[in-house]
């Protein structure tokens, strides 16, 4: 078997296994919904606050129900020893860890991104900036993925990884949620966007590149 | 043939070995504190007593002496605990996981100190304690960072496997922290430019650099005592099943 038949069958399996087990894509999605609903009951329904809010909510929400996600990305895996499987096998874990990571966007990321421009609505984001919040989505939530895999690869063998978890990744999150609300939020007010859009595919390049290697050694040691 | 020069390397080599490393810490902690003393009471005159006031700061401005060293040693002791990291990563050196993990509480500290201090010139200066401006906002981020190392160490219980898991931690954040860094600065900036490690003249006066250099040697001697310190206790907790520290406890007795 080639490497890219291995790193499908990965995809095809884990895209599988989310289809059999419908709760974890529902899961997030209902947290992202949620999230977004909190801030208007919290801060008050004032259309221009909410507008002024919109792309830094609908961001934050969209990182918190990502973090929230990543637990499903090797839990099962490592309960069942399949990932001790693919640590065995002969193909660089690193590619299927990738695999692993593609899948499970496909699974939770891209539904976030399907509903969120409806979320946006309902915050009154002016129209204009509907497409760079997609765009941002698109090429934000994949490196959301990418790096939240280090990070669960790191504390996916500890009984209560969860709190830890979020103190590891959110710090690596950030970089993203500037540039990506930023983005959104110039947008609206009809500013280009192209220099905040080019550093989100910047950051999507490296992570795509780089993120994999330190997520295996992770796997590897979080397995031993 | 080694580019090292062989006694350098049958140094570093007997070093690695945890009781002659211990012994050896032993001897040069009182040495480290002497020149610690000595740079820091003369960096302390200097900077309090004999550096002219700032004309627009007044006096105010002289914790400078502490805040920038401290936050200057914040960056430095990640980017040492991402060396010995990966000395750690490729090597499966014993020694360089104790140096990472026992720096990184003191790294955190730095970071407390340098935030604090800032926070504490900021409400004369600023008018205010904290502003989301782009330093100190990646400080407190660096901050993050060191917890999250911290917490993860003690999370792991096999102590070796921790400080692997620790180790890919740190060269991840350090692969981070420029990005993280430029993104914030791109964010917000209030907090002013750099003043002494820009391209040409710094715009600080000599007589204010010659302190703030000493502190800034003088925490660097801090830090080198306090992580010895921190990691002869690591050490003597991973061996503590072992002959030499029985015998050790057994003569300290």
């Amino acid at each position: 078997m080639s490497l890219i038949k291995a790193f499908v069958a990965i995809i095809r399996r884990d895209l599988i296994l989310a289809v059999r087990r419908r709760a974890e894509i529902v899961n997030p999605l209902f947290f992202f919904i949620l999230v977004v609903t909190l801030f208007p009951l919290g801060i008050g329904a004032q259309a221009t606050l909410l507008q002024a809010m919109a792309p830094g909510v609908i961001w934050v929400s969209a990182l918190l129900a990502a973090m929230l996600s990543l637990d499903s990305l090797f839990r099962s895996d490592f309960d069942d020893g399949s990932l001790e499987q693919m640590l065995l096998s002969p193909y660089p874990v690193a590619v299927l860890v990738l695999g692993k990571v593609v899948a499970h966007w496909l699974v939770t990321g891209l539904p976030l991104i399907l509903i969120a421009p409806l979320l946006a609505v309902f915050l009154g984001l002016p129209d204009a900036a509907m497409g760079t919040l997609v765009k941002t989505l698109v090429l934000g939530t994949p490196v959301l993925s990418l790096i939240g895999a280090i990070g669960v690869a790191l504390t996916v063998g500890l009984r209560r990884g969860g709190m830890i978890l979020s103190l590891l990744v959110l710090p690596l999150y950030i970089p993203v949620l500037i540039f990506a609300s930023n983005a959104v939020d110039m947008a609206a007010m009809g500013l280009p966007v192209s220099a905040q859009i080019n550093i989100l595919m910047a950051i999507l390049c490296l992570a795509l590149v780089l993120a994999p290697l330190p997520a295996a050694a992770a796997l590897k040691m979080s397995v031993n | 043939m080694s580019i090292i020069p062989a006694p350098v390397s049958r140094f570093f080599h007997r070093m690695a070995s945890p009781p002659i490393f211990y012994a050896f810490v032993d001897k040069l902690i009182p040495w480290l504190s002497l020149i610690f003393i000595g740079l820091t009471g003369a960096g302390l005159y200097l900077g309090l007593f004999v550096a002219p006031a700032d004309y627009q700061q007044g006096d105010s401005y002289r914790i400078i002496y502490i805040h920038v060293p401290a936050a200057w040693m914040s960056l430095f002791i990640y980017v040492l605990m991402a060396i010995c990291g990966g000395i750690a990563l490729i090597w499966r050196m014993k020694l360089a996981e104790v140096m990472m993990v026992s720096s990184a509480p003191i790294g955190a500290g730095f970071t407390f100190i340098a935030l604090v201090t800032g926070s504490l010139w900021g409400k004369p200066m600023w008018g205010t304690w904290w502003v989301w401006d782009a330093r100190l906002t990646s400080e407190l981020i660096l901050l993050f960072l060191y917890l999250g190392a911290i917490s993860l160490y003690g999370a792991i219980e096999d102590r070796r496997t921790a400080s692997r898991a620790v180790a890919i931690l740190v060269i991840v954040g350090v692969v981070n922290i420029p990005i993280i860094h430029y993104s914030v600065q791109w964010w917000n900036t209030l907090h002013q430019g750099p003043t002494v490690a820009k391209a040409g003249k710094p715009s600080i006066h000599i007589s204010m650099l010659i302190p703030l250099l000493l502190m800034a040697t003088a925490f660097k001697f801090h830090y080198a005592i306090a992580v010895l310190q921190a990691a002869k206790v690591e050490i003597l907790k991973r061996e503590q099943n072992t002959q030499w520290v029985k015998k050790l406890i057994e003569e300290n007795a």
